[in-house]
């Protein structure tokens, strides 16, 4: 595993951008455009991150960046994968799909899932901040329990939709699970998704102090907690071999208690005022997810 | 040169060929299946060196072709009606970041209810996206345009769209001149560099949140805001309005065919009352012209052919002192009249020596359409004319009685 002191120090994401303070998403992404060393084309639908671009004539970050609509990223993607092959410039960049959690486990599912059928060569990340924050923290098919967004006034009812499972039953050759709270963690898989062919699925958790209701200094010490409670769990499924990675494989491997929820649950202002009973279920849910995680680590 | 007997899909995807298309993504939707399963067929045997993406809905089809035609690839697909408008947000998106993609539509009805015959209010309803929009009338019009097509395209950095009528003539066999491919190519060079710069070495982004004014880029200089970019992209299409016929009069000089650039004309000279369509009616009305001159009405034919740009001065200049312009419509913005009529009687306002301009509503959903109705529809507002009607609302030709409530 890959120290941060060993990260390369050329930096793509450049100061200034137009992220909230402490947003996750540009922790994440600094690691992702290292890995790719800048040699790459980000495919992008609306979402913070279109934010974190730049407005017209300004962009933050020194890679080829192309906008596309909502629901359309990973079709984006394949066509410019496809048109790069055309041209003879496949060598030229590796193609990177990025796109929040509503452009992706909701609107952008279909197109997903017909470029993982066809296993399209490209990298495709979600980051995953738990809602659609762009256009003022709506519900999304990946809010937690609990969460109050403009939507859930009360706190959503539903559990998250597990889109690693959705990603892994398409049978694509690598899945992994990160958060942007463990950079290096990125790094890694990134690194291992650029040197594999076909379609690979990252998901990466990225804390939102403004959707979240939390100061931004505790971005990546929030992102943390998730992994160590269970709720985020960091792994990766190359080839169908299941691995728990950094921290997760850390927590299974010593096999102490985690972190209990309720702690990271109240960090938050969208937990506020959860009752005993949604806390319970939020921890039940979490432990028999872990549970079956913890059986089916192959690595370590 | 070639003379093959082939279906109006068949002229598309061979088109398509003959353009060396680099990436077709495509779904099917009746009437026009046929181009995908030809071209996918090509794409396998080895006969055309292109990649082929077989998408799972049209929304990813338009998508799949926006992004290759981003990084620079020549980008073909093909649809119909409810894939039309299920691609909608992506018609608009291809138009407004300049992507010279070429798009055939075998113009079906819209549902509900479902209908998958002919008519063209599915083309229509995006005439505003911004793209060219081309009307065929028979199937070598098809495969001649569908080549043009491209070179209109990349020359304007807009798309082009390429409608011909569902069944009418995308599963009517015609005899269809192919030219070789030396010919097409000779026509049709590479696509030059795109607009868009995707390069490691010259980062850009593309298509970035734009303000509505003007903002200074990091060296100071002004760049332009949404209103200018839709201002420069309107010049294009304007522009449209002297590349479609220059493209055709080229075609004409590398095969011996041309289609009359912007609008096409029949027995027009003398003619008093004149018969307006776009597609194949615009054949059928030629049938009518014929008949009712045999009458002594000196009728004659003004076919569309560029839809979008609205070739106004063309149409000025063709119908100027004539004593009727009738317009058949084969769609119809709802609750107001048909598209071409709208546009037509707009175009000629407050122009020396318009006709009066009366619209019909014929052919939705595959009704069959006549010479006979058409021609008795003439006489009718022949009537109307005589009795100083100077402005009608929209009659439907062979709609079953009582059925306008
Ligand atoms: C077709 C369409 N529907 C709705 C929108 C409005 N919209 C833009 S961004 C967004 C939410 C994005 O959420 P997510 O993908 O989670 O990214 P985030 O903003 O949270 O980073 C929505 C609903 C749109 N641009 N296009
Ligand atoms: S709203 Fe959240 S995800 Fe969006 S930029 Fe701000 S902190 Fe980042
Ligand atoms: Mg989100």
């Amino acid at each position: 595993m890959t120290c941060v002191t060993e990260l390369p120090t050329t930096e793509h994401l450049l100061s200034g951008n137009r992220a909230c303070a402490g947003c996750g998403i540009g922790i994440g992404l600094r690691a992702i455009t290292k890995a790719l060393d800048g040699r790459m084309v980000l495919v992008n639908p609306a979402s913070c991150l279109t934010v974190l671009g730049g407005m017209y004539p300004l962009a933050s970050l020194d890679i080829p960046w192309i906008n596309v609509a909502f629901p359309s990223t990973a079709a984006a993607a394949a066509g410019v994968r496809a048109g790069l092959r055309a041209m003879g410039r496949e060598g030229e960049m590796t193609v990177l799909a990025m796109a929040g959690d509503g452009g992706t486990a909701d609107i952008g599912i279909q197109a997903l899932s017909g470029a993982a059928e066809r296993d399209d060569d490209f990298i495709y990340v979600c980051y995953d901040n738990e809602a659609y924050m762009n256009t003022g923290t709506q519900r999304s098919g990946s809010t937690p329990h609990g969460a109050k967004t403009t939507t859930t006034w009360t706190g959503k009812r539903e559990n998250p939709k597990d889109v690693l499972a959705i990603m892994e039953a398409h049978r694509i050759g690598y899945v992994a699970s990160t958060s942007a709270a463990f950079p290096t963690d990125v790094y890694d898989k990134m690194v291992t998704a650029r040197d594999r062919r076909g379609l690979r699925y990252l998901h990466m958790n990225t804390p939102c102090p403004s959707g979240w209701s939390f100061d931004p200094k505790d971005s990546v010490r929030l992102g943390k907690l998730a992994v160590e409670t269970g709720l985020v769990v960091l792994f990766e499924i190359a080839d169908g071999v299941f691995r728990l990675t950094g921290r997760s494989a850390a927590l299974a491997k010593s096999g102490k208690p985690r972190t209990p929820v309720a702690e990271y649950l109240a960090s938050q202002g969208r937990f506020r005022g959860m009752s005993e009973a949604d806390v319970a279920e939020v921890q039940a849910w979490i432990d028999e997810r872990w549970g079956r995680y913890v059986a089916r680590n192959a690595g370590d | 040169m070639t003379v093959h007997v082939m279906t109006g899909n068949d002229a598309a995807a061979t088109a398509a060929k003959l353009a060396r298309v680099q990436v077709v993504a495509a779904y099917p939707i009746t009437p026009q299946s046929p181009v995908v399963e030809n071209l996918s067929k090509w794409v396998e045997q080895g006969e055309l060196p292109a990649e082929f993406v077989a998408v799972e809905s049209e929304h990813s089809a338009l998508t799949v072709c926006i992004g290759a035609s981003t990084v620079g690839a020549r980008a073909f697909t093909a649809t119909s009606a409810n894939g039309l408008a299920y691609m909608t947000e992506q018609v608009w998106w291809a138009a407004g970041a300049r992507l010279p993609i070429v798009m055939c539509v075998a113009n079906r009805a819209m549902a509900a209810p479902w209908n998958v015959l002919n008519d063209q209010q599915d083309s229509m309803s995006v005439r505003d996206a911004g793209w060219v929009q081309l009307y065929c009338r028979d199937n070598q019009e098809i495969l001649d345009t569908t080549v043009q097509a491209f070179r209109i395209a990349e020359r304007l950095n807009v798309p082009v769209m390429v409608c011909y009528d569902g069944f009418l003539l995308s599963h009517t066999m015609m005899p269809v001149d192919v030219p070789d491919a030396e010919v097409a190519d000779a026509f049709l060079p590479p696509r030059t560099a795109p607009l868009q710069v995707v390069d490691v070495n010259n980062p850009r982004n593309v298509g970035p949140v734009t303000l509505a004014d003007p903002r200074a880029d990091a060296d100071g200089t002004l760049q332009p805001g949404y209103m200018e970019f839709r201002a420069m992209h309107h010049g294009a299409l304007l522009e449209a309005l002297e590349v479609v016929p220059d493209v055709d009069r080229a075609w004409e000089t590398a095969t011996g065919r041309g289609w009359g650039g912007l609008v096409c004309e029949y027995l027009l000279d003398d003619a008093e009352i004149v018969l307006v369509a776009a597609g194949s009616l615009v054949t059928q009305l030629t049938l009518v012209a014929e008949a009712l001159r045999a009458e002594g009405v000196r009728a004659g034919v003004l076919g569309i052919r560029c839809y979008r740009p609205f070739p106004v001065a063309a149409l000025r200049e063709r119908l100027a002192g004539r004593a009727l312009a009738l317009v058949f419509d084969k769609a119809l913005s709802y609750g107001y009249q048909g598209p071409i009529a709208e546009d037509l009687k707009a175009a000629l306002y407050a122009a020396p020596d318009a006709p009066a301009v009366y619209g019909a509503i014929c052919g939705l959903g595959g009704r069959d359409v006549s010479p006979g109705q058409l021609a008795a529809a003439t006489r009718a507002a022949l009537g109307d004319l005589a009795a100083g009607v100077t402005d009608r609302a929209p009659v439907w030709i062979n709609l079953a009685e009582g059925s306008m409530r």
